[in-house]
């Protein structure tokens, strides 16, 4: 059996050497493709360093370094989401109510722990998301609409919330400020924040069962029901998971910028959409990677970042982080299409 | 062989008649102008009722070509950038010197433009949805938007410009005479036309309507095409009504068209839905924000009642039409 | 222990407005290789589905061991150690061979609940190994060929030490050196202590392997037998249900002058070197296995997919097809194989489905003219023998056999030449089918020229002027009707030997 056993495996490989592994192609493409947007970064990195020395100064890396940690935060859970082929806009307005009551809490109790202000706004995010979770889980809306429209929800509450003012530094004690900048270990505590949640998240999606089942349901809905897979919990979690992640952004934004506003982070969400596209999520489910969304966000931390100092109007940011999207979408289609035509031609007629 | 009975006669049944989402609409509507009048006694007046839909009329000429795309099935949230685009360029332009009806066909060619340009991109990338294309693409548009104007108003308008917001034909508001002509035209192409009834099937069973001879490719540029165009229309009356224009004008008007769209009865799932219902929306989301506009609800507040509006109007056919079955509005 | 592992008494399932399966028994003994035959849209697929616990039965009693059972849920059928493989193989083509293998039953580690990496690909790589495969278990799913993927199914079985094994047409897609290892491997299952129900249209699958034989009719139970006490014709017999001649109404048409001419046409991938001709009034046959690309042929003549080599003539001229509007107005027609997802609007009227097609003709300046909508489709409608109300019943309150009549009706909206059949009475009732066939005929007699899709032989046998064979993507044979029997064209579909790596 085991010598003609391989002749069949020869056969339907169609390859003649049966022993030496077939590389996957699309597996090869996702490598190249991290490669490519480090190369990039460390490209664009130098340039800009060239124009503008001021650029790979202490304080601009670690400035740059706190901005992306939030937006790959917010990266992380829209992974998720995006992964089960859904899609979350809501995530700026989810930021700004939790930012915005957690800087009220503290403003009422300024002795208040920073670590409870933090869990409020956690719980704040964490019901937002459980919320969408419900409508787009369980009551089957699309995923664009509800967001949509709980968008617009959750931002007008804000604006109740806050009264229509603004909670702007001298309301917030310096125990909550600190927290954006104090350190532990000698990290950011920002960036170490960031770090933990790229290790359990890490985790999550490759080692637990249920991570695997995000990637499963996005992958098949279909075979995801047959094979058992509770659909329905998983989807309600990714929208939990990225609330949740809102609402730990929300409170870390206002921490840093000392302000929390009704239009708080208003549109962040494009650019947290933009992180993942880049960092090769693919918008019709099914994959995506961590280390691929922190290239994706660091990428696009810098680009905003470096664009002032090198003179690039800040108008234009806008419409390069939408060409950004566009052309990574597109080159991904691309580059599918590719492989599609490739696992064609090796077929024999 | 056995008799067969085919009629070509439909029968008449005066429930299915009366179980139409557009009566619901009738009723709430009817119900929203109750409670107006109750909480304002300045609301039931007809030249206040007039001038009101002056104030709401110029993001529906983007509900009419909304109510096909999303019969498609598709969704196009890029709507309130191209309405930003056209109007900043338009006004970029007069003000460099070009004459002003010239501005005004470029407003409406930008708008074509962007339309198109979706249309052409959701076609040709079938892998990637509508909601990402329109996305990437109401981020570009609203970004050329700010590269043009940076932070700045621009405006000074001729005067008879100003007629299109705020004029009036005897003492019926000009953008309503305009709106009504539109949904009149809209209305046939969608009910009576050739078109109309391959934008149906498509939504339905692009598949079928595919193997059915449809240039499905065609009809969806168009209808994006379309889309471009009446935010072109939509950016005239706006930047008339409001004497000038930036580049962050008619933020959130995708939210607005789409709640209206949905409301109407519009399924997003493609396929079902009629126009009467979307303008009834239309009239319904206007009248509302102006009843507790008039009380002085926050506009923040509206923003909370519209995006319950636009969940209730997804949510409730599901829930309540869900295990019967769903009602047949094509 | 007892006699049967696996035991079903008197299943009925109905789904809306049809009876799938109808007072079904079958059992099956530890260690046996069980054929399942029938022809399509006999239930077989339910009946699966039935035991897998996809879609529990309505009626009846299904015994595992002795034991009585009841199954809600895969889930449910899967933790008494039954496994299917699907026809259509569902996997995450994102995931890697080892996922997929283990999807619902990963190694965990106890406690912290980790996944256990490292022990699923080795206990993968250990599976692919004795399947004979040697692509890497870390390899992405979407990167297989289908004979591949369907190895990474049988693994799925193994891996759950499946007791009771379901194969769904698994040597549909294989070429006959690729079936002959499918065919060791079930055996090694068996050796091993499963027991395999094997679905297959394959006769030379059944002789091969197995052992006894069920034949399911028209969803109903008709028997079960030794595979070495029945005849060949028997089996035809129970599971046509009559001598196979005597359904098909096909009359000599007269056939004329050439319609449609295809020289060299081929498309990477999926076909080549595709050349016959077609006729007035002839009806010609286009079968093989499926997945041999007929489908695809078709579907490039009318213009859904490109082609990249060859020519096109009609009558006489060449002919450029890129969309099915050209090869309409060509005239050209295709009835596709899914009624259901390429012919109908489901939640549309009878009517409108009609129409759909030649909308230009009840419209005058682009706009419709209900009156004669209506008109022209009860017209069609009762011409091709609809059975319903009115124009205005949804076409999905309709059974298969009259759905398929609607989808006549839409061809007869436009003046054509040719006509395409994808697959016909795929899926119809036996009453229907004489029908449809009756519609076929009448065609060919008022000069159309037909290319008929078919997968089973005693229609392309019954009702076929010529008969073109296709294998792997090529045609291997053309047979008159003389010549055509069932032997002739199964010869000319299997391949002989391996295709040269």
């Amino acid at each position: 059996m085991d010598d003609k056993g391989s002749t069949m495996a020869a056969a339907l490989a169609g390859e003649p050497h049966a022993n030496t592994p077939k590389p996957s192609f699309s597996a090869s493409i996702a490598k190249f493709r991290e490669l490519g947007l480090l190369v990039f970064i460390i490209l664009l990195s130098v340039g800009v360093q060239l124009r503008n020395p001021s650029f790979l100064t202490w304080e601009n890396i670690n400035d740059m370094a706190t901005n992306t940690a939030i937006l790959s935060i917010l990266a992380v859970g829209m992974m998720f989401v995006i992964i089960t082929r859904g899609i979350d806009l809501s995530i700026g307005a989810t930021l700004a109510l939790s930012g915005m009551i957690a800087a009220l809490t503290v403003g009422e109790f300024p002795g208040m722990n920073p670590i409870l202000a933090i869990l409020l706004g956690m719980g704040v995010g964490l019901v937002c998301g459980i919320v969408l979770g419900f409508l787009v889980a369980k009551i089957g809306i699309l995923p664009i609409i509800a967001t949509l429209g709980m968008m617009n929800v959750f931002r007008g509450l804000t604006y109740v919330a806050g009264g229509g003012k603004w909670v702007s530094a001298h309301q917030m004690p310096a125990s909550f400020k600190d927290m954006a900048t104090g350190s532990i270990l000698g990290i950011n505590n920002l960036i170490f924040i960031a770090l933990i949640i790229y290790v359990i998240a890490y985790y999550f999606a490759n080692h637990t069962r249920t991570g695997r089942q995000i990637y499963a349901v996005g992958s098949n809905p279909e075979s995801a029901k047959i094979s058992g897979i509770n659909t329905d919990k998983i989807l309600w979690l990714v929208y939990a998971i990225m609330g949740g992640l809102s609402g730990l952004a929300g409170v870390l934004w206002v921490a840093k910028f000392a302000s929390a506003q009704g239009d708080t982070a208003s549109g962040y969400e494009l650019s947290v959409i933009a992180a993942c596209v880049l960092g090769g999520v693919s918008i019709a489910g099914g994959s995506g990677k961590i280390s691929g969304i922190i290239l994706g966000s660091v990428l696009l931390g810098i680009m905003n970042n470096a664009l002032p100092l090198i003179n690039v109007s800040p108008f234009w940011q806008n419409g390069i982080q939408g060409a950004i999207i566009l052309i990574a979408v597109l080159v991904n289609a691309i580059v599918k299409r590719g492989v599609d035509r490739n696992n064609l031609m090796r077929r024999k007629i | 062989m056995d008799t067969r009975i085919i009629t070509n006669k439909r029968d008449f049944s005066l429930k299915g008649f009366f179980l139409q989402w557009e009566w619901m609409l009738v009723l709430i509507f009817i119900g929203v102008n109750i409670m107006n009048m109750s909480l304002s006694e300045y609301y039931w007046d007809y030249n206040n009722l007039r001038d009101a839909t002056m104030n709401f009329l110029d993001k529906a000429f983007i509900v009419l070509p909304m109510v096909f795309i999303i019969i498609l099935g598709d969704i196009d949230i890029s709507v309130a950038s191209t309405v930003a685009l056209s109007s900043v360029v338009m006004a970029d332009l007069y003000n460099m010197g070009v004459p002003m009806p010239l501005a005004v066909v470029i407003c409406l060619a930008v708008g074509t433009v962007c339309g198109f340009i979706n249309g052409l991109l959701v076609v040709k990338y079938k892998e990637l949805s509508a909601v990402i294309v329109t996305l990437a693409t109401m981020i570009i548009y609203r970004g050329i938007a700010y590269i043009l104007l940076e932070d700045q108003a621009s405006g000074s308008f001729p005067d008879w410009f100003s007629f299109l917001g705020w004029g009036y034909v005897g003492s019926i508001p000009f953008i309503l005479i305009v709106f009504a002509v539109f949904a009149i035209l809209f209305a046939f192409l969608l009910h009576k036309t050739v078109f109309g009834r391959r934008v149906y099937a498509m939504g339905n069973n692009s598949t079928a309507s595919f193997f059915s001879g449809i240039q499905v490719g065609k009809v969806k540029i168009i209808v994006f095409t379309l889309t471009g165009l009446m935010a072109g229309v939509t950016a005239l009356f706006l930047t008339s009504r409001m004497g000038s224009t930036r580049p962050n004008v008619a933020t959130g008007y995708e939210l607005d068209v789409i709640a209206m769209v949905v409301l109407g009865g519009i399924s997003t799932a493609g396929g079902k839905g009629r126009m009467i219902g979307a303008i009834l929306a239309v009239f319904l989301i206007g009248f509302l924000r102006y009843g507790l506009g008039l009380v002085n609800v926050q506009a923040q507040v509206l923003l909370i009642i519209i995006g319950l509006l636009l969940i209730f109007a997804v949510a409730v056919p599901k829930l309540k039409w869900g295990k019967n079955k769903p009602r047949k509005l094509t | 222990m007892a006699e049967y592992v696996l035991e079903l008494n008197g299943i009925t399932k109905t789904f809306p407005g049809v009876k799938a399966l109808d007072n079904v028994y079958f059992k099956l003994k530890p260690g046996e290789i069980h054929a399942l035959m029938g022809e399509n849209g006999a239930g077989k697929s339910t009946f699966i589905k039935v035991i897998t616990g996809v879609h529990p039965a309505d009626e009846g009693e299904m015994i595992m061991n002795g034991e009585r059972v009841e199954f809600k849920t895969p889930n449910d059928s899967k933790r008494r150690g039954i496994a299917a493989i699907y026809q259509h193989v569902t996997n995450y083509p994102d995931l890697n061979v080892t996922e997929n293998i283990f999807m619902g039953h990963e190694k965990l580690q106890k406690g912290t609940k980790r996944i256990l990496w490292k022990e699923m690909h080795k206990e993968a790589e250990q599976l692919l190994k004795e399947l004979g495969a040697s692509f890497s278990p870390k390899t992405q799913m979407g990167a297989l060929s289908v004979a591949e993927q369907q190895i990474v199914e049988i693994a799925k079985a193994l891996s759950v030490d499946a007791k009771i094994i379901i194969m769904d047409e698994p040597t549909a897609a294989l070429t006959r050196r690729e079936s002959e290892e499918l065919y060791r491997i079930a055996e090694r299952l068996r050796d091993r202590g499963a027991s395999i129900i094997f679905i297959s249209h394959r006769f030379e699958d059944m002789y091969r392997l197995a052992t006894k034989v069920t034949v399911l009719r028209d969803s109903k139970y008709i028997g079960t037998w030794d595979v070495d006490a029945i005849s060949n014709h028997d089996l035809i017999v129970a599971m046509v249900g009559r001598d196979i001649t005597q359904l098909f109404p096909k009359t000599d048409a007269e056939i004329g002058e050439e319609l449609l001419r295809v020289e060299g046409l081929g498309k990477t991938g999926y076909f080549a070197d595709i050349s016959f001709s077609l006729r007035r009034g002839e009806i010609l046959g286009l079968t093989g296995l499926v997945g041999a690309g007929r489908t695809e042929v078709c579907q490039t003549l009318f213009g859904i997919e490109p082609y990249d080599r060859g020519t096109i003539y009609f009558k006489g001229k060449e002919a450029r097809i890129k969309k099915p509007l050209d090869a309409m107005n060509y005239g050209i027609g295709y009835l596709p194989e899914d009624r259901q997802k390429q012919g109908l609007v489901l939640e549309w009227g009878i009517g409108r489905n009609i129409t759909l097609p030649a909308l230009e003709k009840i419209a005058r300046k682009g706009s419709i003219n209900t009156a004669k909508e209506a008109e022209i489709a009860k017209r069609l409608a009762e011409k091709v023998g609809v059975k319903a109300k009115s124009i205005f019943d949804l076409a999905s309150s309709l059974s298969g056999g009259n759905q398929q009549k609607v989808v006549f009706a839409k061809l007869l909206t436009a003046d054509l030449d040719v006509i395409i059949l994808d697959e016909p009475t795929k899926g119809v009732d036996v009453g229907a089918k004489s029908a449809i066939y009756e519609i076929i005929s009448d065609l060919a007699n008022q000069g159309y020229g037909i290319i008929m899709v078919s997968s089973e032989m005693p229609e392309i046998i019954g009702m076929c002027d010529r008969v073109a064979v296709m294998r792997e993507g090529r045609i291997t044979a053309f047979l008159d009707r003389k010549s055509i029997t069932q032997e002739a064209i199964l010869k000319a579909s299997m391949a002989d030997e391996a295709p040269v790596d």
